[in-house]
């Protein structure tokens, strides 16, 4: 068992390397970061002075060796467009995206469950058609349509909920928190649903098919037989087997979310690491894009390592090995 | 009945006591935040029109481009043609009670010309700043620099003590690993305050009280709250919603509708900025191109059919939507060396454009590559697209590569194009900004480094550099003009258009367009609610 998760440690090593590398070979092609530094009226006796400061007329290879060992050491380095330390400014921006990435997930694990259920006890009936049909259209929608549609229904026509920012945040600990004002919540309404609305649809979808699996197993009928209420059927009995599946799949949705809120922060101007992300690679702030695609990587990595640990303590043939 | 009006007069005489001034709050939408606080650090307009409330200059420009004294009263040359003088307004505090002096003037300019420092171009030519006395400074040139003082508009002053104390005596290097105070605090002289800066999400700026301007400027607006909304959709959306009372960058296709809103005003400007086309005349064949061992662009008939092909009216009726001042100069009207002839423009002559193709050999036209931005100027893909179909009629097979400007800049900084669209602004509204950067031989004495097009003429270069340094105003003009006429003769930039700023705003404000998309709030006259 050791050995088994040394090994998968070595693996996440390995993952984290190969995405620095990849990170570093992408640089080379998004622009030069001396122009966006110095500006564009400066001469080029500067910008060759800078490259030289800056190291980038080194091979390659060895400009990545000197990369990895700071990374190593914790130091991120600068962000060229911020000039503020990397860490530091991740560190500030992450609370939004995940707070944003939580809400999202728990609303579309909430909703999804609810209309995924509904649909397979009432799938003959109109409601639940229509459901379907909207779920349809939602997926096939590209995220950013789906928020712009939002803010001109309940920003523009309606002016029920704002259509940008993250309202008044408030600071417990170290933790900047929209989720303790009413201006927080209004404002995280409309991009929790564009975040979350792609996943609602995969779990309601997921729970729909599981449950009418569910419902037409032996079980169902020998308690049907039985006399059982078909409350407790329902809900005691085939929900609780249908979960299973919807949990692992959930939870792998929440790393998703986190990488994949660029979109949606970017239309709500919502202040996390997507829209800065975004911003970065505009401003070719190399340092920046780099510890964020590490993060990103970390992220799934250690969801992964997690997965792996829980089938560890649920499946005992791995333990033996 | 009787409550509402005992209410009513409550509120009444609660603000008479307050002396009549009614907190007023403006909420500003624009697309990006800038990246830092420090003014020195960034080249960037977005950067300085924030910078611009709470930090000031010696000296502004009103919105017709004509230089008012800021924090100079007054400036001359001295009896030494290379020494200006400048006369500093007494009186004037920075928001931590310091007073302004001569002293804070010398340390601020050399603070921007320091290495980390981009507006260091701008004060390329100061080889000295001095404090004469309290109120005066001196600053001397290399040689006799007669728009020295042009260059000052985005030149912010800093409080010398207050930088020492806090660490921020040099512009951050990016090389550094430690931050730099003034990145997200302030301390100038201007009218508003920080009050606080959460990046990418607001900064909000209080009326500073012991303003200098107080009953020069009108000051209505006590509280600026600076709102960036990246996505041109949402930033629109916030306006209409009410959420936003003033927003720039606006989308040029999303004019016209809010023009027919009648809670919103826009206002409409020539902007600082000229919209062209690069060519490679200096190749000895093309570098992105089938034809090989040939350069047809270093001949000046094939310069001349593009120049007659390209349908500046249409580009600007369709493609920019009307919003564009289609030009034959690459310098906007403001700008000094700036003539009506010479930005006169052909009708399109697509007839006489293949003939001069012919002439020049190449009957079946040639191919060739147009490489443009698609993140920097209005519309930059699609007016490119629209050039290639333009070209297209006489034969030149044309095809675009769009790519974001982080990439196109490196492209032109390493002159590695045939036919590349650009845009460039003049800070200093005169033409030796034009010429420094886009004329000079690439390269030489610093000079010339967005030049790709491989123009080169000594002639041109010795007088662009004489320029710099040339006493009298009449034969600086005439020189500037002897060099336009090679530029517009030999034809290796096509100017396009000028593009056009919208503002726009909630009825009441009323914000006039200034070319370098600059406001300055303090100037901002409301009307009744």
């Amino acid at each position: 068992m050791l050995a088994y998760l040394l090994r998968r440690l070595g693996q996440s090593a390995l993952v984290l390397l190969a995405v620095s590398l990849i990170a570093f070979m992408v640089f080379r092609h998004i622009g030069d970061p001396t122009i966006s530094l110095l500006g564009e009226d400066a001469t080029l006796e500067e910008r060759a002075a800078l490259t030289r400061e800056l190291g980038f007329d080194q091979p390659v290879p060895l400009q990545y060796l000197h990369y990895v060992g700071k990374v190593v050491q914790g130091d991120l380095g600068i962000s060229y467009r911020l000039k503020r330390p990397v860490s530091e400014v991740i560190a500030e921006r992450l609370p939004a995206t995940l707070e944003l990435s939580l809400i999202a997930s728990l609303g579309a694990l909430a909703i999804g469950l609810v209309l995924g259920v509904y649909t397979a006890l009432r799938s003959e009936g109109w409601l639940s058609r229509a459901v379907m049909t909207v779920s349809l259209v939602g997926v096939s929608l590209p995220t950013f349509l789906i928020g712009i549609g939002l803010i001109y229904l309940f920003a523009v026509e309606l002016r029920w909920l704002p259509s940008f920012g993250r309202g008044t945040t408030v600071k417990v600990g170290g933790w900047e928190t929209g989720l303790l004002t009413a201006s927080g919540w209004s404002a995280i309404i409309l991009p929790a649903i564009t975040l979350g609305f792609y996943n609602m649809t995969l779990i309601m979808r997921l729970v729909r098919a599981e449950m009418l699996e569910v419902l037409r197993s032996d079980y169902i009928r020998f308690g049907r037989a039985r006399g059982l209420r078909e409350k407790d059927l329902y809900f005691g009995h085939a929900l609780r087997n249908t979960l299973i599946p919807v949990i692992t799949i959930a939870g792998l949705q929440i790393g998703t979310l986190i990488a994949f809120s660029i979109v949606t922060e970017t239309v709500f101007q919502w202040p996390g690491v997507g829209l800065l992300f975004i911003s970065s690679i505009q401003g070719v702030d190399v340092p920046l894009i780099s510890a964020y695609l590490m993060f990103i990587a970390l992220l799934y990595v250690v969801i992964n390592l997690l997965v792996d640990f829980l089938y560890l303590a649920v499946d005992p043939r791995l333990r033996r090995r | 009945m009787l409550l509402k009006t005992l209410f009513s007069s409550l509120l009444a005489a609660g603000l008479l006591t307050a002396g009549g001034a009614q907190a007023e709050t403006l909420r500003w939408a624009r697309a990006s935040d800038p990246t830092t606080l420090d003014p020195h650090s960034f080249n960037t307009g977005t950067n300085f029109v924030l910078l611009h409330q709470m930090y000031e200059t010696l000296v502004t420009r009103d919105a017709k481009g004509k230089l008012v004294p800021t924090l100079a009263t007054s400036w001359k040359l001295t009896a030494d043609p290379s020494v200006w003088e400048f006369k500093l307004r007494p009186n004037v505090k920075f928001h931590d009670g310091t007073a302004f002096t001569a002293k804070d003037v010398v340390f601020s300019l050399q603070r921007a010309k320091g290495p980390g420092a981009q507006v260091k171009s701008l004060l390329a030519s100061m080889v000295e700043a001095k404090a004469v006395d309290e109120l005066t400074v001196h600053v001397k040139t290399n040689g006799p620099n007669l728009i020295f003082p042009d260059n000052l508009t985005n030149l912010f002053m800093m409080s010398e003590a207050w930088a020492k104390a806090k660490g921020a005596e040099t512009t951050q290097d990016p090389a550094s690993s430690t931050e730099n105070f003034a990145t997200r605090n302030a301390n100038g002289t201007g009218p508003y305050m920080l009050a606080s800066r959460e990046q990418d999400s607001r900064t909000v700026m209080k009326a500073n009280p012991q303003y200098w301007g107080k009953g020069q400027a009108p000051l209505q607006i006590t509280e600026l709250i600076y709102l960036p909304i990246k996505s041109p959709a949402t930033r629109v959306a916030a306006l209409l919603s009410g959420e936003v009372d003033f927003a720039q960058d606006i989308p040029a296709q999303d004019v016209a509708r809010l023009k027919q809103d009648q809670r919103l005003r826009i206002n409409e400007g020539p902007e600082n900025r000229s919209i062209f086309l690069g060519l490679n005349v200096g190749g000895k064949e093309l570098k992105h191109s089938s034809l090989k061992g040939k350069n047809p662009l270093a001949d000046p008939r094939v310069r001349e059919a593009i120049h007659l092909a390209i349908d500046r009216d249409a580009l600007k009726r369709s493609t920019m939507r009307g919003l564009s001042i289609p030009s034959g100069m690459i310098a906007p009207s403001f700008v000094n060396g700036y003539s009506k002839a010479m930005a006169a423009y052909p009708k399109v002559d697509s007839a006489k454009a293949k003939q001069l193709l012919a002439d020049a050999g190449y009957p079946n036209g040639f191919d060739l590559t147009l490489h443009t931005s698609n993140d920097r100027y209005v519309n930059d893909e699609a007016i490119s697209t629209a050039i290639a179909g333009f070209l297209g009629r006489i034969g030149i097979k044309t095809t675009v590569v769009a790519r974001p400007i982080a990439q196109q800049s490196v492209a032109i900084n390493n002159a590695d194009l045939d036919f590349y669209l650009y845009g460039w602004g003049v800070p200093t509204y005169d033409s030796a900004y034009i010429f420094d950067f886009l004329v000079h031989t690439r390269g030489k004495d610093g000079r010339g480094p967005t030049n790709a097009t491989g123009f080169s003429s000594a002639e041109v270069d010795k007088d662009i550099v004489s320029l710099a340094s040339e006493p009298d105003k009449a034969k600086r003009d005439a020189t500037i003009q002897r060099i336009w006429n090679v530029v517009q003769k030999e034809r290796f930039y096509i100017p396009l258009h000028d593009q056009v700023i919208h503002f726009a705003s909630i009825k009441r404000i009323d914000v006039p367009v200034h070319p370098d998309n600059a406001v300055l709030f303090k100037d901002v006259k409301l009307g009744a609610k």
